[in-house]
């Protein structure tokens, strides 16, 4: 029996799967292209040394630890939001979680890279476990992407067993390695309800392991005495701008991908008004940070923190600062504060903005710093070199080649919580409707009312 | 135990360099090639800073510092290192671990006087600077940071010395070859803790300061102001 035989309600989250346009492998070699001039780059790098970077001195790090930082905060699209949403209970989150937990995955597999292309000597990375100084930030953060990247995998598989059970019943190609991670799921209320024991664990338990990941990559610079670095605000300031950039970087692979599958009927405009929405909120809070942190700065006005904020505000840095403050604040809060703009169009236009602004706001953060010393040393301006433009190439191209490889093997949207969601939560979801409101719910009355509605 | 450290008076310094190009052979520490050097690449371990321009063009007078590494007494490299290549000795000079360094330059973001150099690569070294190479050094490959050391390695050399002859270490037994190069003898080496010590009659002097001592680094290397 082929899948074509299937008449399933949801086939079009199936069809990915086991159909491929043209299109789609055209995209597979131009991306596979970038990804292998990348790595060239990368072996270029390693048998040069990292001469063969822009850094220098007095900017040692640059690129690679922003792309860090860039890429991990991307990554809290994912299982930060999904948990957060299924949480809250917020049943709009049943299209959405999926893709989000992708994300996650794939970026941080390619973020937790870039501190491994940064270093000096990769050769010698196994130090780092041997003879590993639990007092340095370096070695938290180590602990704490392994454990979010443990974690989030687990709490993406989780969810995704009785969809590959379903796979696995279809019959088909891959027919083995949905047989093992099925895990034998038949969809048994006692399986159903070690499922959602299961679910409900991790997603409580993902939360404080995504805001513990970004807080100590933020660490990593305010634990230094650096100006502009050592500031008790940043591992919040962080945070914000990981979840900021994660819902931008979200909708706009949800819109892409949408577009590719057909996947209208599931992602609805109202999925992205209220994505647009939160992105709106986090809009203001991360402004409402960057204010705090730079007023401060400049009130105080210590002779070295002023000649970093003037670097970012007047010098050489102020193209990128207004840019950011441009695309991040100014831009967002009008897309999105305006009905006749708060369009599907409109909000994929802001979250562009946004990542290209969150990934300056790294810059922004990390070059300025480095550039202007406490001691007077001639400094001059940092430029990236191929190499590192061509690894910042494949490193994206990679996660989209994840992603889309992803897209092949397991369904996009989550199709049991669909199904459950036509079920069983409209039903649930009226009657924890009427538990707010004064009085007793009856639930055979509930029942007859909904049945009646619909 | 000792405690080493250095008093470097700027009233005495000419700013000739010889203590920079004395550093710089002592150590083996890598000539870069010229467009490296243009980058912000060249390599010191001892470095003529120049603080501030007085007067006007053309009739300037720059204030210069020879700064090395300023062997904190609260290094604030050592402790952000994830693997131990950069510790403070029980002597209080903070050294390098070459073989374990695995060239992260956090420890380079972290330091306050940014006095830290990392190999960028690892370029073939004139044929006559080859030849003239320390013994006592090793030679530091691509990759990864070092620095000022006090010249530790002539630390080991006298106390070898002192315990063939069976004697004490004496004062004069060790110094850096910054030190030994001055030909003004602005710089002052010895024990800190020793309060008859040269050095530590220095460091006490009305002129002495540290360089942003504010941060709480605790300097053991420090300067005594050029008074007109
Ligand atoms: S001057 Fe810098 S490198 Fe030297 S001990 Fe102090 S913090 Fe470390
Ligand atoms: S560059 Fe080397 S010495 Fe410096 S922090 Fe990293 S491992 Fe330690």
């Amino acid at each position: 029996m082929s899948y074509v035989d299937l008449h399933d309600e949801d086939e079009t989250l199936f069809r990915p799967i086991y159909e491929t346009s043209k299109s789609f492998y055209i995209a597979v070699v131009v991306l596979t292209g970038v990804f292998l001039f990348g790595l060239g780059c990368y072996i270029h790098q390693l048998l040069y040394g990292l001469g063969a970077t822009g850094m220098d001195e007095p900017v040692s790090w640059a690129f690679y630890i922003v792309d860090f930082v860039f890429f991990i905060g991307i990554s809290h699209a994912g299982t930060l939001i999904s948990a957060i949403l299924r949480l809250s209970k917020a049943e709009w989150r049943r299209p959405i979680t999926r893709m989000a937990e992708v994300i996650t995955g794939i970026v941080l597999a390619i973020g937790g890279l870039h501190p491994v292309i940064d270093l000096g000597r990769p050769d010698r990375i196994l130090h780092l476990f041997e003879r590993g100084r639990l007092q340095s930030p370096l070695l938290w953060d180590l602990t704490s992407v392994t454990a979010y990247f443990t974690a989030s995998t687990i709490y993406l598989y989780i969810p995704m067993i009785p969809d590959i059970a379903l796979l696995r019943d279809r019959g088909g190609k891959l027919q083995n390695l949905y047989k093992i991670l099925a895990w034998g799921y038949k969809g048994t209320p006692k399986q159903k309800h070690a499922l959602e024991k299961a679910i409900n664990i991790l997603m409580v338990m993902v939360i404080p392991i995504a805001i513990s990941v970004h807080t100590i990559i933020a660490w990593i610079f305010g634990m230094t005495l650096q100006p502009g670095w050592h500031s008790t605000i940043f591992g919040p300031y962080f945070v914000v701008g990981a979840i900021y950039s994660g819902i931008a970087a979200l909708v706009i692979v949800m819109i892409a991908f949408r577009k590719l599958y057909h996947f209208e009927d599931y992602l609805k405009e109202i999925h992205f008004q209220y994505l647009g929405t939160l992105l709106l909120v986090v809009s203001l809070l991360w402004t409402y940070f960057t204010f705090a942190e730079y007023l401060t700065t400049f009130y105080g006005h210590e002779p070295a923190e002023m000649r970093v904020f003037d670097y970012k505000f007047i010098g050489a840095y102020w193209p990128y600062f207004w840019l950011m403050v441009l695309v991040n604040f100014v831009m967002p809060v009008i897309i999105l504060s305006n009905k006749k703009t708060k369009t599907i169009k409109g909000i994929l236009v802001a979250s562009i903005g946004v990542v290209i602004g969150m990934w300056l706001e790294r810059l922004i953060i990390i070059i300025p710093t480095l550039a202007n010393p406490r001691l007077p040393y001639p400094t001059g301006m940092y430029t990236p070199s191929i190499t590192e433009l061509g690894i910042a190439a494949a490193a994206t191209s990679a996660f989209i080649l994840g992603f889309m490889g992803f897209s092949k093997i397991f369904p996009l949207i989550s199709i049991w919580e669909t199904k459950e969601g036509r079920e069983s939560s409209v039903h649930e979801v009226s009657m924890r409707l009427r538990e707010y409101l004064p009085g007793h719910p009856e639930e055979a009355k509930v029942e007859a009312s909904v049945k009646a509605e619909l | 135990m000792p405690k080493y450290g250095m008093v470097i008076d700027l009233n005495k310094c000419t700013s000739c360099q010889a203590c920079v190009t004395a550093c710089k052979v002592e150590n083996n520490v890598q000539i870069v090639s010229e467009d490296d050097a243009q980058h912000g690449r060249a390599m010191f371990w001892m470095k003529m800073l120049t603080m501030e321009f007085d007067g006007d063009y053309p009739n300037i007078k720059p204030k210069t510092l020879p700064r090395n590494c300023m062997q904190c007494d609260e290094p604030s490299c050592i402790k952000v290192c994830p693997v131990r290549a950069t510790y403070i000795r029980e002597d209080g000079i903070v050294a390098q671990i070459y073989p374990q360094c695995i060239g992260c330059r956090y420890c380079m973001a972290n330091c306050p006087y940014t006095v830290k150099v990392f190999n960028w690569d690892r370029q073939a070294q004139p044929k006559e600077v080859e030849k003239t190479y320390n013994p006592d050094v090793s030679v530091r490959p691509k990759g990864i940071v070092e620095k000022c050391t006090f010249c530790v390695h002539r630390l080991q050399d006298a106390s070898e010395k002192a315990k063939a002859e069976h004697r004490e270490l004496e004062p004069g037994d060790y110094v850096p070859a910054c030190v030994e190069a001055c030909p003004v003898d602005a710089i002052t080496f010895g024990d800190l803790d020793d309060k008859k010590s040269d050095v530590s009659v220095a460091s006490r002097d009305y002129r002495a300061f540290g360089l942003l001592e504010e941060l709480g680094t605790v300097p053991k290397v420090r300067y005594l102001n050029a008074i007109e």
